[in-house]
């Protein structure tokens, strides 16, 4: 079974009159554990694509279903839930919140969106800090680390509920070539320790290499022949 | 709960300097309002213990129309002694009566045999008067203290009189009154006390024994102007007036029309309206409050909101239900509330504590010296601390609401 499922999907936005397409009949497939990059230009729809998988939006039409879920049915409060348990978020600017330590930022998913015990959530985010290479930083704020440093809490934050799915928007966007790489590098190796499919999106040619599998989009459309070739093998 | 508190309290250290602007603003506002309520409230307590305790008493009962021309003093319009005895049934029947006082009043002349000039006089029964006005004794600039107010032959004058005819303890003095038929009398007094002033009516009158007044207006039968009355405790007034009237409603004329009167202080004394302008300037001060608080609050919240646009869109993608965000932003409006609460409440205790170390004096009408001593009632510092509180939730309302209905694709966007 695929983890997600997308089927014609298309997403248009209104801009004034005009209706302007931002995804436009795409297919595909992603399997549970892989490594998946969605690449192309600016404006080609990454972004827009990688928001409705996370379902911070809904599909226009066609049908995009995420852990068997058809995420055009779910409420504003019911995505939030979904969100919440079954997938994580790396985003570009890293996003932590600056009045919380690394522990603390870490900590967020499990204390204040799926309240787990005190005791438990402290085991599972000193698990992930030691994961990410972090544990040492656990007392600091995220303006006394470097930018690398707070892509690890990211990815940390985004794993620390054992999500199925890790979606990171242009993760390495805000690094150098080499905190990138060691950043993809950690990506994968948090898949072969979980078991998550990581999907980010990137147009830096340097790093779409690191994906297992690469879809690229142009103008809203998927490359064909890497469209063709994941619907063959799902 | 805890959990959502404590971000809150980080994001509000996250600005120092605005958190204590807005702090400063609802604390400067508790304390103009708990201090106003405070000297307002014991001013006003003071003069109403004033007039009720050495002049009013709580409530006065007369024959039906006196009070209408209690400026001329009308005799015709005393209540006969059987209107007296069944008020003074209605009275002992009442619970919440402690005691009452008969008084004959009447306008004359008064001489020094040199000069003579208007006087206002109360006949009264000294033992009665003393425990239904308690603090009318204490009133004597000049004379005894102690014993009976008044005794036969002797009379109390107010203090802007016996300046003006320079009369002195121990003088004696005329008074001449006309009675009800026209017939003038005289009869000499000695001067035994010399009465401070007091703003209001009956501030400024003479007191003589009741029978010395019967006396001198010819009376022949115990006759009375008006009835005061002393409750057991002030806050029965309204009940025990109604009950009161309720009881005299029986007493009528031929007509079939009721004979008596009852008042309470307020209905005689214009200082009552004082009392209610003081109670809408404290309304007034209150709204000033709400005002201050609810657009600090609202104006600090909207600005968290604003700057945090990228932080809510984080948090809400990651899986933060709508609702605790609302709460996140709910508890910085609660607790820039309730520090602003306890901290304005705290200094204001103190303020109002230093006051009453201080003890300064301040003159009302005829009265000089007059020391301020502000209370607070526990009910009026809770009611405000309430308010602020939950004004300043409200405050918040809006902001937090907008900030739990962002969509976080825009929020995430937002630079």
């Amino acid at each position: 079974m695929s983890l997600v499922r997308a089927e014609n999907l298309t997403k248009t936005y209104r801009v004034g009159d005009i209706d302007v397409p931002a995804i436009t009949g795409v297919n595909f497939s992603l399997e549970a554990a892989s490594f998946v990059a969605f690449v192309g230009p600016s404006g080609s729809g990454k972004s827009t694509l990688l928001n409705m998988i996370g379902c911070l939006d809904h599909p226009s039409s066609g049908t995009l279903k995420v852990l068997d879920t058809d995420i055009a049915t779910l409420d504003r409060r019911a995505a939030a839930r979904f969100r919440g348990e079954n997938i994580g978020f790396v985003f570009q600017d890293f996003n932590l919140i600056p009045v919380l330590t690394v522990f603390e930022n870490v900590e967020y998913p499990l204390r204040m969106v799926q309240k787990w015990p005190a005791e438990k959530r402290r085991t599972q985010v000193l698990r992930m800090l030691e994961a990410v290479g972090m544990s040492d930083q656990a007392d600091k704020r995220p303006d006394q680390i470097s930018g690398g440093q707070k892509q690890r809490v990211a990815i940390a934050r985004a794993l620390v509920s054992q999500p199925k799915l890790v979606l990171a928007d242009e993760p390495t966007a805000n690094l150098d070539h080499d905190t990138a790489y060691r950043v993809l590098q950690l990506m994968k190796k948090m898949r072969d320790d979980f078991g998550t499919t990581f999907v980010f999106s990137t147009h830096d040619p340097k790093i779409m290499g690191e994906a297992e599998t690469t879809f690229t989009l142009e103008d809203g459309r998927l490359d064909s022949d890497v469209q063709q070739e994941e619907l063959g093998h799902a | 709960m805890l959990d959502v508190l404590a971000i809150a309290s980080r994001n509000l250290l996250r600005y120092r300097r605005r958190t204590l602007l807005t702090l400063l603003l609802i604390v400067i506002g508790m304390i103009a309002v708990l201090l106003f309520i405070a000297v307002a409230g014991s001013f006003k307590s003071m003069m109403v213990d004033q007039i009720t305790d050495s002049v009013l008493g709580h409530l006065q009962v007369h024959r039906k129309g006196y009070v209408a021309s209690i400026d001329n003093l009308p005799l015709n319009l005393n209540m006969k002694p059987a209107m007296v005895a069944k008020t003074e049934e209605a009275l002992k029947a009442n619970p919440a009566v402690e005691t009452w006082s008969p008084r004959v009043k009447f306008g004359g002349m008064y001489s020094n045999f040199a000069e003579t000039t208007s006087i206002r006089v109360n006949g009264i029964d000294p033992a009665r008067e003393a425990a239904t006005v308690p603090l009318l004794q204490g009133r004597m600039v000049d004379g005894p203290k102690d014993g009976p107010l008044v005794e036969k032959g002797k009379i109390v004058i107010p203090l802007l009189l016996a300046r003006g005819m320079k009369s002195k303890v121990g003088d004696t003095v005329v008074v001449v009154a006309t009675n009800r038929d026209g017939s003038v009398n005289g009869k000499t007094f000695v001067v035994k006390g010399i009465l401070e002033s007091i703003s209001g009516p009956g501030g400024r009158d003479g007191y003589i024994h009741i029978d010395d007044a019967r006396e001198l207006l010819r009376m022949t039968e115990a006759e009375v102007s008006e009835i005061a009355v002393r409750l057991k405790k002030f806050s029965l007034l309204e009940r025990a007036t109604g009950q009161i009237k309720t009881a005299l409603e029986g007493l009528t004329n031929k007509e079939g029309k009721p004979v008596i009167e009852v008042h309470t202080w307020a209905d005689l004394s214009p200082f009552s309206n004082l009392a209610k302008m003081i109670d809408l300037m404290t309304l007034f001060i209150k709204v000033v409050l709400v005002s201050i608080v609810l657009v600090s609050v609202m104006n600090v919240m909207i600005m968290a909101v604003f700057e945090r646009i990228r932080e809510i869109g984080t948090i809400a993608a990651i899986g933060t239900p709508p609702s605790r965000i609302l709460s996140l932003f709910l508890a910085e409006g609660l607790m820039l509330g309730i520090v602003g609460t306890v901290a304005g409440t705290l200094l204001s205790l103190a303020a109002i504590v230093g006051i009453n170390l201080w003890r300064p004096t301040f003159a009302f009408g005829q009265q000089q010296n007059l020391v301020m001593a502000p209370t607070i009632a526990s009910g009026d510092v809770l009611t405000i601390a309430a308010l602020v509180v939950v004004v300043a939730i409200i405050a918040s309302l809006q902001p937090a609401w907008k900030a739990s209905r962002m969509d976080p694709i825009h929020a995430l966007r937002h630079v």
